[in-house]
Protein backbone atom coordinates (compact mmCIF):
# COMPACT_ATOMS: atom_id res chain seq x y z
CA UNK A 1 0.00 0.00 0.00
CA UNK A 2 3.06 2.35 1.40
CA UNK A 3 4.25 1.59 -2.22
CA UNK A 4 1.67 2.68 -4.13
CA UNK A 5 1.14 5.78 -2.68
CA UNK A 6 4.76 6.75 -3.39
CA UNK A 7 4.16 5.56 -7.05
CA UNK A 8 1.33 7.77 -7.06
CA UNK A 9 3.29 10.62 -5.52
CA UNK A 10 5.99 10.65 -7.78
CA UNK A 11 4.38 9.72 -10.76
CA UNK A 12 2.23 13.45 -10.19
CA UNK A 13 5.91 15.03 -9.43
CA UNK A 14 7.59 13.47 -12.51
CA UNK A 15 4.21 14.72 -15.14
CA UNK A 16 4.51 18.14 -13.09
CA UNK A 17 8.40 18.25 -13.69
CA UNK A 18 7.69 17.10 -17.82
CA UNK A 19 4.79 19.52 -18.23
CA UNK A 20 7.05 22.68 -16.70
CA UNK A 21 10.02 21.57 -19.03
CA UNK A 22 7.95 22.29 -21.73
CA UNK A 23 5.83 25.50 -20.80
CA UNK A 24 8.00 27.13 -18.29
CA UNK A 25 8.96 30.69 -19.72
CA UNK A 26 12.04 30.43 -18.45
CA UNK A 27 14.58 28.23 -19.04
CA UNK A 28 16.10 27.64 -15.12
CA UNK A 29 12.34 26.82 -14.79
CA UNK A 30 12.40 23.98 -17.23
CA UNK A 31 15.58 22.96 -15.95
CA UNK A 32 14.49 22.47 -12.14
CA UNK A 33 11.14 20.57 -14.23
CA UNK A 34 14.01 18.11 -15.43
CA UNK A 35 15.62 17.58 -11.99
CA UNK A 36 12.02 16.74 -10.24
CA UNK A 37 11.19 14.28 -13.11
CA UNK A 38 14.77 12.29 -12.58
CA UNK A 39 14.65 12.69 -9.52
CA UNK A 40 11.24 11.24 -9.53
CA UNK A 41 12.33 8.48 -11.83
CA UNK A 42 15.28 7.77 -9.22
CA UNK A 43 12.58 6.99 -7.10
CA UNK A 44 10.42 4.69 -9.33
CA UNK A 45 13.65 3.03 -9.06
CA UNK A 46 13.83 1.97 -5.29
CA UNK A 47 10.20 1.10 -5.78
CA UNK A 48 11.64 -1.72 -8.21
CA UNK A 49 14.59 -2.75 -6.05
CA UNK A 50 17.15 -1.30 -8.49
CA UNK A 51 18.91 0.77 -5.87
CA UNK A 52 21.77 0.90 -7.76
CA UNK A 53 20.70 2.01 -10.32
CA UNK A 54 18.31 4.91 -8.76
CA UNK A 55 21.96 5.96 -6.86
CA UNK A 56 23.41 6.07 -10.46
CA UNK A 57 20.49 8.38 -12.06
CA UNK A 58 21.06 11.00 -9.15
CA UNK A 59 24.71 10.67 -9.07
CA UNK A 60 24.39 11.20 -13.00
CA UNK A 61 21.73 12.88 -14.17
CA UNK A 62 20.59 15.19 -10.85
CA UNK A 63 24.01 15.22 -9.82
CA UNK A 64 26.39 15.90 -12.82
CA UNK A 65 24.23 16.64 -16.12
CA UNK A 66 22.04 19.34 -14.97
CA UNK A 67 24.27 20.73 -12.80
CA UNK A 68 26.10 21.16 -15.73
CA UNK A 69 22.57 22.38 -17.77
CA UNK A 70 21.82 24.89 -14.69
CA UNK A 71 25.64 26.03 -14.69
CA UNK A 72 25.49 26.83 -18.90
CA UNK A 73 21.98 28.50 -18.61
CA UNK A 74 23.37 30.84 -15.63
CA UNK A 75 26.61 31.50 -17.74
CA UNK A 76 25.26 32.29 -21.25
CA UNK A 77 23.02 35.08 -19.39
CA UNK A 78 19.39 34.15 -17.49
CA UNK A 79 18.12 37.90 -19.24
CA UNK A 80 18.10 36.66 -22.31
CA UNK A 81 14.93 34.73 -23.46
CA UNK A 82 14.42 31.85 -26.04
CA UNK A 83 12.49 33.61 -28.61
CA UNK A 84 11.84 30.74 -31.18
CA UNK A 85 8.50 29.98 -31.59
CA UNK A 86 6.97 26.76 -33.37
CA UNK A 87 7.59 27.87 -36.96
CA UNK A 88 6.84 24.38 -38.57
CA UNK A 89 3.38 23.41 -38.65
CA UNK A 90 3.82 20.16 -40.36
CA UNK A 91 6.63 19.17 -37.21
CA UNK A 92 3.50 19.62 -35.24
CA UNK A 93 1.48 17.13 -36.49
CA UNK A 94 4.44 14.49 -37.19
CA UNK A 95 5.47 14.94 -33.70
CA UNK A 96 1.74 14.19 -32.41
CA UNK A 97 1.65 11.19 -34.46
CA UNK A 98 4.97 9.64 -33.20
CA UNK A 99 4.16 10.59 -29.78
CA UNK A 100 0.78 8.93 -30.29
CA UNK A 101 2.45 6.03 -32.02
CA UNK A 102 4.65 5.36 -28.63
CA UNK A 103 2.27 5.62 -26.35
CA UNK A 104 0.37 3.07 -28.07
CA UNK A 105 3.28 0.94 -28.62
CA UNK A 106 4.03 1.33 -25.24
CA UNK A 107 0.11 0.12 -24.05
CA UNK A 108 0.67 -2.64 -26.50
CA UNK A 109 3.95 -3.96 -24.58
CA UNK A 110 2.52 -3.62 -20.86
CA UNK A 111 -1.24 -4.44 -21.54
CA UNK A 112 -0.95 -7.72 -20.04
CA UNK A 113 1.33 -6.48 -17.12
CA UNK A 114 -1.15 -3.74 -16.48
CA UNK A 115 -4.71 -5.79 -16.41
CA UNK A 116 -3.21 -8.77 -13.95
CA UNK A 117 -0.32 -7.22 -12.55
CA UNK A 118 2.16 -10.04 -12.65
CA UNK A 119 5.85 -8.95 -14.11
CA UNK A 120 6.43 -9.97 -17.70
CA UNK A 121 10.47 -9.95 -17.11
CA UNK A 122 10.09 -12.67 -14.49
CA UNK A 123 11.11 -11.70 -10.43
CA UNK A 124 14.74 -11.52 -10.75
CA UNK A 125 17.15 -12.17 -7.63
CA UNK A 126 17.20 -8.74 -5.88
CA UNK A 127 19.59 -9.37 -3.01
CA UNK A 128 22.29 -6.90 -3.24
CA UNK A 129 21.77 -5.36 -6.40
CA UNK A 130 25.39 -3.95 -6.94
CA UNK A 131 27.06 -7.92 -7.43
CA UNK A 132 24.21 -8.41 -9.63
CA UNK A 133 24.81 -5.86 -12.12
CA UNK A 134 28.43 -5.97 -11.42
CA UNK A 135 28.06 -9.80 -12.64
CA UNK A 136 26.15 -8.60 -15.48
CA UNK A 137 28.19 -6.40 -16.55
CA UNK A 138 31.80 -8.33 -16.41
CA UNK A 139 30.36 -11.80 -16.64
CA UNK A 140 28.06 -12.37 -19.38
CA UNK A 141 28.47 -8.57 -21.22
CA UNK A 142 31.74 -8.32 -20.95
CA UNK A 143 32.80 -7.40 -24.62
CA UNK A 144 29.86 -5.30 -25.21
CA UNK A 145 30.76 -3.54 -21.82
CA UNK A 146 33.94 -2.78 -22.72
CA UNK A 147 33.35 -1.64 -25.91
CA UNK A 148 31.08 0.80 -24.58
CA UNK A 149 33.97 1.79 -22.17
CA UNK A 150 36.16 2.33 -25.21
CA UNK A 151 33.80 4.51 -27.18
CA UNK A 152 32.85 6.63 -24.15
CA UNK A 153 36.87 7.27 -23.73
CA UNK A 154 37.32 8.21 -27.50
CA UNK A 155 34.33 10.56 -27.73
CA UNK A 156 35.96 12.35 -24.11
CA UNK A 157 39.24 12.35 -26.07
CA UNK A 158 37.83 13.75 -29.29
CA UNK A 159 35.95 16.53 -27.45
CA UNK A 160 39.26 17.98 -25.81
CA UNK A 161 40.88 17.37 -28.80
CA UNK A 162 38.16 19.59 -30.56
CA UNK A 163 38.48 21.42 -27.72
CA UNK A 164 42.26 22.84 -27.97
CA UNK A 165 43.59 21.92 -31.49
CA UNK A 166 42.41 22.94 -34.53
CA UNK A 167 40.86 26.32 -33.36
CA UNK A 168 44.11 28.48 -33.51
CA UNK A 169 42.60 30.98 -36.30
CA UNK A 170 40.55 31.81 -32.88
CA UNK A 171 40.67 34.87 -30.71
CA UNK A 172 42.62 34.00 -27.28
CA UNK A 173 39.75 33.67 -25.15
CA UNK A 174 38.99 30.02 -26.29
CA UNK A 175 42.32 29.60 -25.13
CA UNK A 176 41.69 30.58 -21.31
CA UNK B 1 4.56 -1.29 11.55
CA UNK B 2 7.66 -2.06 14.67
CA UNK B 3 9.80 -1.33 11.63
CA UNK B 4 8.56 2.35 11.15
CA UNK B 5 8.12 3.01 14.42
CA UNK B 6 11.88 1.73 14.72
CA UNK B 7 12.75 4.31 11.53
CA UNK B 8 10.34 6.91 13.02
CA UNK B 9 12.16 7.15 16.29
CA UNK B 10 15.52 6.71 15.03
CA UNK B 11 14.94 9.82 12.70
CA UNK B 12 13.61 12.26 15.69
CA UNK B 13 16.69 10.70 17.90
CA UNK B 14 19.32 11.48 15.08
CA UNK B 15 17.46 14.92 14.39
CA UNK B 16 17.89 15.74 17.83
CA UNK B 17 21.78 15.03 17.94
CA UNK B 18 22.75 16.57 14.56
CA UNK B 19 20.92 19.86 15.81
CA UNK B 20 22.43 19.75 19.46
CA UNK B 21 25.63 18.78 17.95
CA UNK B 22 25.69 21.90 15.43
CA UNK B 23 24.90 23.85 18.16
CA UNK B 24 27.70 22.90 20.07
CA UNK B 25 29.85 22.96 17.10
CA UNK B 26 29.37 26.84 16.49
CA UNK B 27 30.77 27.74 20.16
CA UNK B 28 33.13 25.20 19.66
CA UNK B 29 34.59 26.47 16.61
CA UNK B 30 34.46 30.43 17.39
CA UNK B 31 35.91 29.59 20.81
CA UNK B 32 38.69 27.62 19.34
CA UNK B 33 39.06 30.44 16.78
CA UNK B 34 39.50 32.88 19.23
CA UNK B 35 41.63 31.08 21.32
CA UNK B 36 44.24 30.05 18.48
CA UNK B 37 43.86 33.99 17.40
CA UNK B 38 44.59 35.78 21.14
CA UNK B 39 41.20 36.92 21.28
CA UNK B 40 38.54 35.99 24.04
CA UNK B 41 35.88 35.03 21.69
CA UNK B 42 31.74 34.68 23.11
CA UNK B 43 31.81 34.89 26.64
CA UNK B 44 28.85 36.89 27.74
CA UNK B 45 25.70 34.24 27.19
CA UNK B 46 26.12 31.62 29.75
CA UNK B 47 29.33 29.91 31.11
CA UNK B 48 32.13 30.29 28.61
CA UNK B 49 29.87 32.25 26.21
CA UNK B 50 28.03 28.77 25.49
CA UNK B 51 25.26 29.93 24.73
CA UNK B 52 26.02 32.45 22.18
CA UNK B 53 24.77 29.85 19.57
CA UNK B 54 21.15 29.69 20.82
CA UNK B 55 21.07 33.67 21.38
CA UNK B 56 22.34 33.91 17.36
CA UNK B 57 19.91 31.50 16.52
CA UNK B 58 16.73 33.35 18.29
CA UNK B 59 18.67 36.30 16.98
CA UNK B 60 17.84 35.12 13.34
CA UNK B 61 14.68 33.82 13.88
CA UNK B 62 13.01 36.73 15.07
CA UNK B 63 14.93 39.36 12.82
CA UNK B 64 12.96 40.42 9.32
CA UNK B 65 14.16 38.49 6.19
CA UNK B 66 14.67 40.82 3.78
CA UNK B 67 13.26 40.26 0.15
CA UNK B 68 14.64 41.81 -2.93
CA UNK B 69 12.77 43.33 -5.28
CA UNK B 70 14.78 41.20 -8.04
CA UNK B 71 14.24 38.25 -6.71
CA UNK B 72 12.54 35.32 -7.88
CA UNK B 73 10.34 34.42 -4.36
CA UNK B 74 9.61 31.07 -4.46
CA UNK B 75 12.73 29.68 -5.18
CA UNK B 76 14.90 32.40 -3.38
CA UNK B 77 12.60 30.71 -0.31
CA UNK B 78 13.15 26.92 -1.49
CA UNK B 79 17.40 27.26 -1.44
CA UNK B 80 18.17 27.64 2.05
CA UNK B 81 15.60 24.43 2.63
CA UNK B 82 17.45 22.34 -0.62
CA UNK B 83 20.98 23.49 1.25
CA UNK B 84 19.71 21.47 4.38
CA UNK B 85 17.82 18.63 3.85
CA UNK B 86 20.99 17.02 2.12
CA UNK B 87 23.00 17.69 5.25
CA UNK B 88 21.00 15.95 7.33
CA UNK B 89 19.95 13.51 4.72
CA UNK B 90 23.75 12.52 5.24
CA UNK B 91 23.55 11.82 8.72
CA UNK B 92 21.26 8.73 7.91
CA UNK B 93 23.69 6.19 6.91
CA UNK B 94 26.50 7.16 9.60
CA UNK B 95 26.76 4.41 12.16
CA UNK B 96 27.60 6.37 15.42
CA UNK B 97 27.80 3.34 17.90
CA UNK B 98 28.57 -0.77 18.09
CA UNK B 99 25.06 -2.70 17.60
CA UNK B 100 23.42 -2.95 20.92
CA UNK B 101 21.31 -5.93 21.51
CA UNK B 102 17.75 -5.20 23.98
CA UNK B 103 15.58 -7.75 24.73
CA UNK B 104 17.14 -10.38 22.22
CA UNK B 105 16.92 -7.70 19.30
CA UNK B 106 19.82 -6.21 18.10
CA UNK B 107 19.68 -2.13 17.27
CA UNK B 108 21.76 -0.42 15.16
CA UNK B 109 23.13 2.78 15.83
CA UNK B 110 22.46 3.88 12.54
CA UNK B 111 19.35 5.25 10.93
CA UNK B 112 19.69 3.13 7.57
CA UNK B 113 22.28 0.91 6.30
CA UNK B 114 21.99 0.86 2.90
CA UNK B 115 23.84 -1.53 0.75
CA UNK B 116 24.71 1.19 -1.53
CA UNK B 117 25.14 3.13 1.39
CA UNK B 118 28.73 4.73 -0.11
CA UNK B 119 27.05 5.76 -3.69
CA UNK B 120 23.93 7.31 -1.44
CA UNK B 121 26.52 9.37 0.46
CA UNK B 122 28.16 10.85 -2.98
CA UNK B 123 24.54 11.24 -4.42
CA UNK B 124 22.66 13.49 -1.96
CA UNK B 125 26.36 15.30 -1.36
CA UNK B 126 25.94 16.35 -5.23
CA UNK B 127 22.55 17.56 -4.49
CA UNK B 128 24.02 20.20 -2.32
CA UNK B 129 25.21 22.26 -5.45
CA UNK B 130 21.92 23.54 -6.45
CA UNK B 131 20.80 25.15 -3.31
CA UNK B 132 23.70 26.89 -4.14
CA UNK B 133 23.01 27.78 -7.49
CA UNK B 134 19.81 28.33 -7.15
CA UNK B 135 20.73 30.85 -4.08
CA UNK B 136 22.68 32.85 -6.29
CA UNK B 137 20.45 32.87 -9.38
CA UNK B 138 17.01 33.68 -7.84
CA UNK B 139 18.71 36.51 -5.65
CA UNK B 140 18.65 38.46 -8.69
CA UNK B 141 21.76 40.58 -8.00
CA UNK B 142 25.21 40.63 -9.30
CA UNK B 143 27.28 39.38 -6.79
CA UNK B 144 25.54 36.51 -5.40
CA UNK B 145 25.24 34.86 -9.13
CA UNK B 146 29.02 35.47 -9.74
CA UNK B 147 29.26 33.24 -6.19
CA UNK B 148 27.03 30.76 -7.02
CA UNK B 149 28.97 30.39 -10.67
CA UNK B 150 32.17 30.26 -9.06
CA UNK B 151 30.74 27.66 -5.97
CA UNK B 152 29.13 25.26 -8.57
CA UNK B 153 32.28 24.68 -10.30
CA UNK B 154 34.24 24.22 -7.03
CA UNK B 155 32.09 21.76 -6.07
CA UNK B 156 31.75 19.91 -8.94
CA UNK B 157 35.37 19.52 -9.52
CA UNK B 158 36.21 18.51 -5.99
CA UNK B 159 33.16 15.73 -6.17
CA UNK B 160 35.10 14.00 -8.52
CA UNK B 161 38.14 14.10 -6.43
CA UNK B 162 35.89 12.95 -3.54
CA UNK B 163 34.47 9.90 -5.62
CA UNK B 164 37.34 8.89 -6.80
CA UNK B 165 39.17 9.21 -3.26
CA UNK B 166 36.77 6.40 -2.13
CA UNK B 167 37.43 3.72 -4.68
CA UNK B 168 40.07 2.10 -2.83
CA UNK B 169 38.18 1.95 -0.02
CA UNK B 170 35.74 0.43 -1.55
CA UNK B 171 37.93 -2.16 -3.60
CA UNK B 172 39.90 -2.78 -0.10
CA UNK B 173 36.92 -3.46 1.95
CA UNK B 174 34.97 -4.79 -1.23
CA UNK B 175 31.63 -3.30 0.20
CA UNK B 176 29.75 -0.27 -0.23
CA UNK B 177 27.41 -0.69 2.75
CA UNK B 178 29.03 2.13 5.60
CA UNK B 179 28.41 -0.34 8.19
CA UNK B 180 30.12 -3.11 6.33
CA UNK B 181 32.43 -0.71 5.45
CA UNK B 182 33.31 -0.58 9.24
CA UNK B 183 32.29 -3.88 10.02
CA UNK B 184 35.92 -4.49 7.62
CA UNK B 185 38.41 -2.28 9.75
CA UNK B 186 37.30 -3.97 12.98
CA UNK B 187 40.38 -6.65 12.82
CA UNK B 188 43.87 -5.45 13.46
CA UNK B 189 47.64 -6.22 11.25
CA UNK B 190 49.67 -8.12 13.12
CA UNK B 191 48.45 -8.05 17.01
CA UNK B 192 48.02 -4.57 18.00
CA UNK B 193 47.91 -2.16 15.06
CA UNK B 194 43.90 -1.50 14.27
CA UNK B 195 43.14 -2.56 10.19
CA UNK B 196 42.01 0.64 9.38
CA UNK B 197 41.66 2.38 6.01
CA UNK B 198 44.05 5.29 6.87
CA UNK B 199 46.42 2.74 5.30
CA UNK B 200 45.29 4.17 1.83
CA UNK B 201 46.93 7.07 2.55
CA UNK B 202 46.65 9.22 -0.36
CA UNK B 203 43.02 8.21 -0.49
CA UNK B 204 42.54 9.64 2.98
CA UNK B 205 44.41 12.40 2.13
CA UNK B 206 42.79 13.29 -1.04
CA UNK B 207 39.29 12.66 0.63
CA UNK B 208 40.29 15.35 3.40
CA UNK B 209 40.96 18.03 1.26
CA UNK B 210 38.26 17.60 -1.09
CA UNK B 211 35.99 17.41 1.85
CA UNK B 212 37.12 21.13 3.12
CA UNK B 213 36.04 22.04 -0.82
CA UNK B 214 33.08 20.34 -0.38
CA UNK B 215 32.04 21.64 2.30
CA UNK B 216 33.35 25.18 1.49
CA UNK B 217 35.28 25.75 4.64
CA UNK B 218 38.66 28.27 4.33
CA UNK B 219 41.23 27.71 2.70
CA UNK B 220 38.63 26.66 -0.03
CA UNK B 221 35.85 29.23 1.12
CA UNK B 222 35.85 30.97 -2.19
CA UNK B 223 31.83 29.98 -2.34
CA UNK B 224 31.29 32.66 0.46
CA UNK B 225 34.49 34.62 0.93
CA UNK B 226 33.24 37.12 2.99
CA UNK B 227 35.74 39.46 3.52
CA UNK B 228 36.00 40.53 -0.29
CA UNK B 229 34.77 38.57 -3.42
CA UNK B 230 31.06 37.90 -1.40
CA UNK B 231 29.80 34.90 -2.29
CA UNK B 232 26.22 33.18 -3.06
CA UNK B 233 24.10 34.44 -0.31
CA UNK B 234 25.18 37.97 0.22
CA UNK B 235 21.00 38.84 0.06
CA UNK B 236 20.12 36.42 2.51
CA UNK B 237 18.82 37.87 5.88
CA UNK B 238 17.21 36.49 9.19
CA UNK B 239 16.26 32.95 9.53
CA UNK B 240 16.58 31.58 5.80
CA UNK B 241 20.62 32.97 6.25
CA UNK B 242 20.66 31.04 9.37
CA UNK B 243 19.23 28.01 7.42
CA UNK B 244 22.49 28.14 4.81
CA UNK B 245 24.64 28.69 8.35
CA UNK B 246 22.95 25.57 9.44
CA UNK B 247 23.76 23.33 6.82
CA UNK B 248 27.52 24.53 6.30
CA UNK B 249 28.00 23.43 9.71
CA UNK B 250 26.31 20.46 10.24
CA UNK B 251 28.31 19.43 6.86
CA UNK B 252 31.41 19.79 8.46
CA UNK B 253 30.10 17.30 11.06
CA UNK B 254 29.14 15.00 8.17
CA UNK B 255 32.25 15.25 6.67
CA UNK B 256 34.26 14.41 9.63
CA UNK B 257 32.09 11.85 10.81
CA UNK B 258 32.33 10.20 7.33
CA UNK B 259 36.55 10.59 7.19
CA UNK B 260 36.60 8.42 10.46
CA UNK B 261 34.00 5.88 9.30
CA UNK B 262 35.77 4.70 6.18
CA UNK B 263 39.20 5.43 7.32
CA UNK B 264 39.35 5.19 10.60
CA UNK B 265 37.40 2.78 11.50
CA UNK B 266 34.05 4.07 12.91
CA UNK B 267 33.42 3.56 16.55
CA UNK B 268 35.83 0.92 16.59
CA UNK B 269 38.27 1.04 19.76
CA UNK B 270 38.98 -0.51 22.63
CA UNK B 271 36.24 -1.27 25.27
CA UNK B 272 37.16 -1.90 28.52
CA UNK B 273 35.67 -5.67 29.60
CA UNK B 274 35.19 -4.24 33.63
CA UNK B 275 32.77 -1.80 32.60
CA UNK B 276 29.28 -2.58 33.86
CA UNK B 277 27.06 -4.18 30.59
CA UNK B 278 24.41 -1.15 30.55
CA UNK B 279 27.28 0.85 29.79
CA UNK B 280 29.37 -1.00 27.25
CA UNK B 281 27.50 0.50 24.53
CA UNK B 282 28.25 3.96 25.20
CA UNK B 283 32.06 2.87 24.92
CA UNK B 284 31.90 2.87 21.10
CA UNK B 285 29.71 6.01 20.65
CA UNK B 286 32.64 7.47 23.06
CA UNK B 287 35.29 7.05 20.44
CA UNK B 288 33.24 7.81 17.38
CA UNK B 289 32.65 11.10 18.45
CA UNK B 290 36.14 11.74 19.71
CA UNK B 291 37.90 10.94 16.38
CA UNK B 292 34.84 13.16 14.84
CA UNK B 293 35.22 16.07 17.35
CA UNK B 294 39.02 15.46 16.46
CA UNK B 295 38.36 16.16 12.79
CA UNK B 296 36.05 18.98 13.46
CA UNK B 297 39.25 20.69 15.33
CA UNK B 298 41.02 20.09 12.21
CA UNK B 299 38.31 21.85 10.22
CA UNK B 300 38.67 24.85 12.64
CA UNK B 301 42.43 24.90 12.89
CA UNK B 302 43.05 24.87 9.57
CA UNK B 303 40.84 28.25 9.01
CA UNK B 304 42.63 29.90 11.66
CA UNK B 305 45.69 29.07 10.04
CA UNK B 306 45.60 29.07 6.24
CA UNK B 307 44.62 31.62 4.37
CA UNK B 308 42.33 31.62 1.19
CA UNK B 309 43.05 30.17 -2.11
CA UNK B 310 43.28 31.72 -5.28
CA UNK B 311 40.30 30.76 -7.49
CA UNK B 312 42.67 29.44 -10.62
CA UNK B 313 44.90 27.82 -8.08
CA UNK B 314 41.89 26.22 -6.70
CA UNK B 315 40.63 24.84 -9.91
CA UNK B 316 44.66 24.23 -11.42
CA UNK B 317 44.81 21.95 -7.86
CA UNK B 318 41.37 20.16 -8.05
CA UNK B 319 41.82 19.28 -12.26
CA UNK B 320 45.31 18.75 -12.67
CA UNK B 321 47.04 17.24 -9.06
CA UNK B 322 44.08 15.87 -7.12
CA UNK B 323 41.93 13.90 -9.93
CA UNK B 324 45.36 12.60 -11.60
CA UNK B 325 46.66 11.35 -8.60
CA UNK B 326 44.01 9.95 -7.53
CA UNK B 327 43.05 7.86 -10.86
CA UNK B 328 46.97 6.71 -10.57
CA UNK B 329 46.47 5.37 -6.90
CA UNK B 330 43.48 3.33 -7.83
CA UNK B 331 45.15 1.87 -10.68
CA UNK B 332 47.89 0.73 -8.31
CA UNK B 333 45.79 -0.31 -5.43
CA UNK B 334 43.95 -2.62 -8.04
CA UNK B 335 46.89 -3.73 -9.15
CA UNK B 336 47.86 -4.68 -6.02
CA UNK B 337 44.54 -6.06 -4.46
CA UNK B 338 44.25 -7.96 -7.86
CA UNK B 339 47.76 -9.66 -7.01
CA UNK B 340 46.62 -10.39 -3.47
CA UNK B 341 43.50 -12.10 -4.75
CA UNK B 342 44.40 -13.74 -7.50
CA UNK B 343 48.10 -14.61 -7.49
CA UNK B 344 51.34 -12.95 -9.79
CA UNK B 345 49.95 -13.43 -13.62
CA UNK B 346 53.39 -15.00 -14.00
CA UNK B 347 53.12 -17.60 -11.32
Amino acid sequence: MAEVIVFIIFAMVALIGGITILVAPDPVYSAIGLLAAMFSLAVMYVLLDAHLVAVIQVIIYAGAVMTLFLFVIMLIGVDTTDKYGIVAPAQRIMTTVVALGLFVAILLAGRSAWITGTNLFGTPDLNGTIENVADELFGTWTIVFLSTVLLLTIAALGTIALAYFGNEVEDEEATL
Amino acid sequence: MTVFIEAAIKVAVAFVFIMLTTLVLVWAERKWVSDLQNRIGPDRAGPFGILQTLADGLKAFFKESIRPTQSIYLLYLVAPIAALIPALLIFLVIPIGAPIEIGGTTYTLQVMDLNIGLLYVLAVSSLAVYAITLAGWSSGSKYPLLGAVRASAQMISYEAAMGLALVPVVLLTSTTSIAGIVDAQQGTFGSFIPAWNIVLIPSFIIFLIAGFAETNRPPFDLVEAESEIVGYHTEYSGFAFALFFLAEYINVFNMSALTVTLFLGGWAGPVPSFLPTWIQWLVPVFWFLLKTWAFVFLFVWVRATLPRMRYDKLMTFGWKRLIPVSLAWIILCAVAIGFREFGAPWS
